[in-house]
């Protein structure tokens, strides 16, 4: 307790170690939150997409934040489910076996740039034949276009983009080719480019304000029903974005930080402590126990320690805590060993030790008793600077395409992104998140090693 | 000189035990999925296959014989390499033929020149991994040391602080500072190329194409300084401050010599051997970091073609490439000693070792 409290008085006086723990003890709230907000399970269902939970959700979307720093503002995502309280009005009257439906859903669209794709998913209930259904879009300015009619059957979706009739209405309309339906639809006339080799994409503005669209469906069977799901796919999601399967990147990098904290701490802290035992054993037996573990140690540095791993990772396993044992095996006999065996020597020849030697306490008591207890507190700087290099690790790791196959980590969502050439589309977030996360974790746990660095190692301080 | 020749002799055998190990290792974790044996039987079978089918002067014998044949040859020819060994004997086979770089047929991947031969794939990617990384450990080395000397001499200064301030953005890897160097000087900025070693029609003149590379590796060579450079002049600095407090410093300064030749003699000379041993550490670390730094700039050396055998699952090439690895790190750390050893006047003269 003592030595706590004279930590924190040192540790005040450098605003780098503070700055450091904060960013630390940020982590740690975040991971905690990941861990119980999202737990376990459901975050590996959540990242694999598992059961269809994505298609809500636009593809490659930026974070709603993105906005702010924009003129012309990015929509977000329009989704009208029928099947929700309150979403659409609803007219029902029978006709011969069946009955007729009517289905109405409004929406006020008021950003700058158009969605990047529409849908309407059908939710048909019926025996053996399907409901059929006539589609009208009704503009704020009171045009009239029909998006078409046709069967509904078990899951099927409308693409407004994709349907060739809808496109050629569209072309009829405009008096031009190419326009996509999503553009076509939210268009305002008057925006429309005079000049027929000018992009009606660059161009054209979204018309704002109310819009309508009419579904009629006639059913064919008493007990037939059918509900509906339109979609606008907007260029902004949520607080992070999403990837190119329609996953909110939030869940990847909430959950990559307990992953990164668990991979680094647990490495880092197995790593000292092994280091410690063995260099104290080496010390305390010296002779040829001694001379065994330098060799070791020195033919341990120069292993090609991540080709190794890799080879693991494709060979053996790519789970992240096979990753984390092969890891501390292959560093346990690491560059550390020398700088602990210098302190060991020097405490070695104390006067303490040959007094316990005296009384008669055996090897392991003196080793585990009485030299690593004191320099324990010497562990610590070295143990928070190497977190970073194994919170790195797994994210180098994982930008190779060996992450850990189920659980989503910061370095995955890298890969993603560096496999989907994100930088090259302009794709920033996507890279820029996890990147940043990274980076501010490395910085946390090296600000605050640097510092306890200075305050353990006198010799560095003097200057 | 026997001294140093001595010297020199015993961090060869070590550093060979050592690559051997490595590369033993790497057979081990190879083959704890069979796949090693797999892929040599496979080989075997195709090879003796081929032989026997398109033997001419076997043309009239029928078929199902051929095929006995076949077998019996797979069979000796079994016995012959030791395949029937148990593992143990098996893998120091395979040990002897990955320690003469004997490294087999890649399963997918073609070298340039067409052929199959891993050896020649990854012999042929050498040459760009060799430029890029000797280039760095050659500009950071000298960069960090003048550096690391200029600041000891303007000790307590801003850009000292700076440096030292900026120390623990070494926690990154180089790869990922090139992440976000590609960012802004590729895809935002538009001012250097995304990656690459040069550009798609090759420039025509020696010199032009020279001048592309250099292009294509500032970028690189940047982010290995960044994640690089600040750790590297602060421990230099450090070293020289603490050398600079020695007595001899200030008999030498007290004796009115000029501060360069002090700096030189005094401070820089006896720093020098523990400056190498410390770049030799982060010369392990930036190999290490080659193999994702060259996938992130699409550098086409060693360490992208791992990542393209990764994705291909081509075996025979991440082997091979492992010990290719292992080989540079051995090599990078022996030409090291042996520049420490002619630093280190405890190797050449003898005497205060223990």
């Amino acid at each position: 307790m003592g030595f706590l409290k004279s930590f924190f008085r040192e540790v005040r006086y450098y605003p780098s170690a503070i700055v450091g723990l904060l960013i630390i003890f940020g982590l740690v709230v975040l991971a905690t939150y990941a861990v119980i907000a999202i737990p376990y399970h459901r975050a590996i269902d959540l990242w694999r997409g598992s059961g269809n939970i994505w298609y809500r959700n636009p593809k490659n979307a930026p974070p709603k934040w993105v906005n702010y720093f924009r003129d012309k503002k990015l929509p977000e995502t329009i989704d009208l489910d029928s099947r929700k309280q309150g979403v659409a009005q609803r007219k029902e009257k029978p006709l011969g076996k069946g009955k007729q439906i009517e289905l109405t859903f409004h929406f006020n669209y008021t950003a700058d740039e158009f969605p990047h794709d529409m849908v309407i998913y059908f939710y048909p209930t019926y025996k053996a034949k399907p409901p059929f259904v006539t589609g009208e879009w009704i503009t704020p300015d009171g045009r009239k276009i029909r998006l078409g009619n046709f069967a509904v059957t078990n899951g099927f979706s409308f693409w407004l983009n994709q349907d060739k009739k809808l496109r050629s209405r569209i072309q009829r309309i405009f008096e031009r080719e190419g326009i996509p339906a999503q553009i076509a639809l939210l268009l305002d006339p008057d925006s429309l480019p005079k000049d027929p080799n000018v992009a009606v994409e660059k161009v054209a503005r979204p018309l704002k304000g109310k819009y309508t669209i009419k579904l009629k469906f006639l059913t064919f069977e008493p007990d037939s029903d059918v509900n509906a799901e339109y979609i606008a796919y907007g260029g902004v999601y949520g607080l992070a974005g999403t990837d190119h399967l329609r996953r909110d990147l939030m869940v990847g990098l909430l959950w990559g930080a307990p992953v990164a904290l668990a991979f680094g701490l647990i490495s880092a802290l197995v790593i000292g402590i092994a280091t410690m035992i063995i260099a104290a054993v080496g010390v305390w037996y010296g002779g040829i126990v001694d001379d065994l573990i330098q060799r070791i140690t020195e033919i341990n540095m120069v292993l090609p320690f991540l080709p190794i791993l890799i080879m693991v990772g494709i060979f053996v396993s790519r789970s992240l805590w096979m990753i984390m044992l092969v890891t501390i095996a292959l560093s346990i006999f690491g560059a550390g060993i020398k700088s602990y065996r210098a302190m060991f020597l020097q405490l070695r020849e104390s006067p303490y030790i040959e007094a316990a030697q005296a009384y008669g306490a055996g090897d392991t008591r003196i080793i585990f008793l009485y030299l690593i207890p004191r320099i324990l507190p010497m562990l610590i700087p070295g143990f928070i600077s190497a977190v970073p290099s194994f919170v790195f690790l797994e994210a180098s790791l994982a930008v190779l395409g060996i992450g850990d196959p189920v659980l989503p980590t910061w370095g995955k969502i890298i890969q993603d992104a560096q496999s989907n050439a994100a930088l090259y589309k302009g794709l920033y977030y996507w890279i820029l998140e996890p990147s940043v996360l990274l980076m501010v974790t490395g910085l946390g746990f090296a600000l605050l090693g640097f510092a306890l660095d200075r305050i353990f190692n006198p010799r560095l301080r003097q200057e | 000189m026997s001294r140093f020749a001595r010297y020199l002799a015993v961090k060869v055998v070590l550093l060979f035990i050592t690559t051997v190990i490595g590369v033993y290792i790497t057979i081990l974790v190879a083959n704890m999925g069979g796949y090693v044996d797999k892929l040599r039987m496979a080989q075997l079978r195709e090879e003796i296959g081929m032989k026997i089918m398109r033997d001419p002067s076997l043309r009239d014998v029928p078929i199902e014989q051929k095929k006995e044949m076949i077998e019996t040859k797979i069979r000796l020819e079994e016995e012959r390499l030791g395949l029937d060994k148990p593992f143990f004997i098996r893998s120091l086979y395979f040990l002897k033929d990955a320690m003469t770089l004997n490294l087999g047929r890649a399963q997918y991947m073609v070298s340039d020149s067409g052929s199959r031969q891993v050896k020649a794939i990854i012999l042929e990617r050498l040459p760009a991994t060799l430029l890029l990384m000797g280039t760095s450990f050659f500009i950071i080395f000298f960069l960090n040391l003048f550096v690391g000397l200029a600041l000891s001499r303007r000790y307590g200064s801003f850009i000292d602080k700076l440096y030292v301030a900026s120390a623990p953005l070494s926690a990154a890897p180089a790869w990922f500072y090139g992440i976000f160097l590609i960012l802004i000087f590729a895809a935002w900025l538009g001012v250097l190329p995304f990656g690459g070693m040069v550009d798609a029609p090759k420039p025509p003149t020696a010199w032009l194409y020279a001048l592309n590379v250099a292009k294509h590796m500032v970028l690189p060579l940047a982010a290995m300084l960044l994640s690089s450079h600040f750790i590297g002049v602060y421990g230099n600095r450090t070293f020289f401050l603490i050398y600079s407090s020695e007595d001899y410093v200030d008999l030498a300064r007290a004796k009115g010599l000029p501060d360069r030749m002090l700096e030189r003699r005094y401070i820089l000379r006896p720093t020098l051997p523990t400056i190498v041993t410390n770049f030799l550490l982060s010369v392990i670390t930036l190999w290490m970091g080659a193999i994702i730094f060259e996938t992130v700039f699409n550098w086409p050396g060693n360490g992208r073609l791992y990542y393209q055998a990764i994705g291909l699952k081509d075996v025979p090439v991440i082997v091979g490439n492992t010990i290719i690895y292992a080989y540079l790190l051995a090599i990078s750390v022996f030409s090291l000693d042996i520049i420490y050893a002619f630093l280190d006047p405890r190797v050449r003269v003898g005497g205060g070792q223990h």
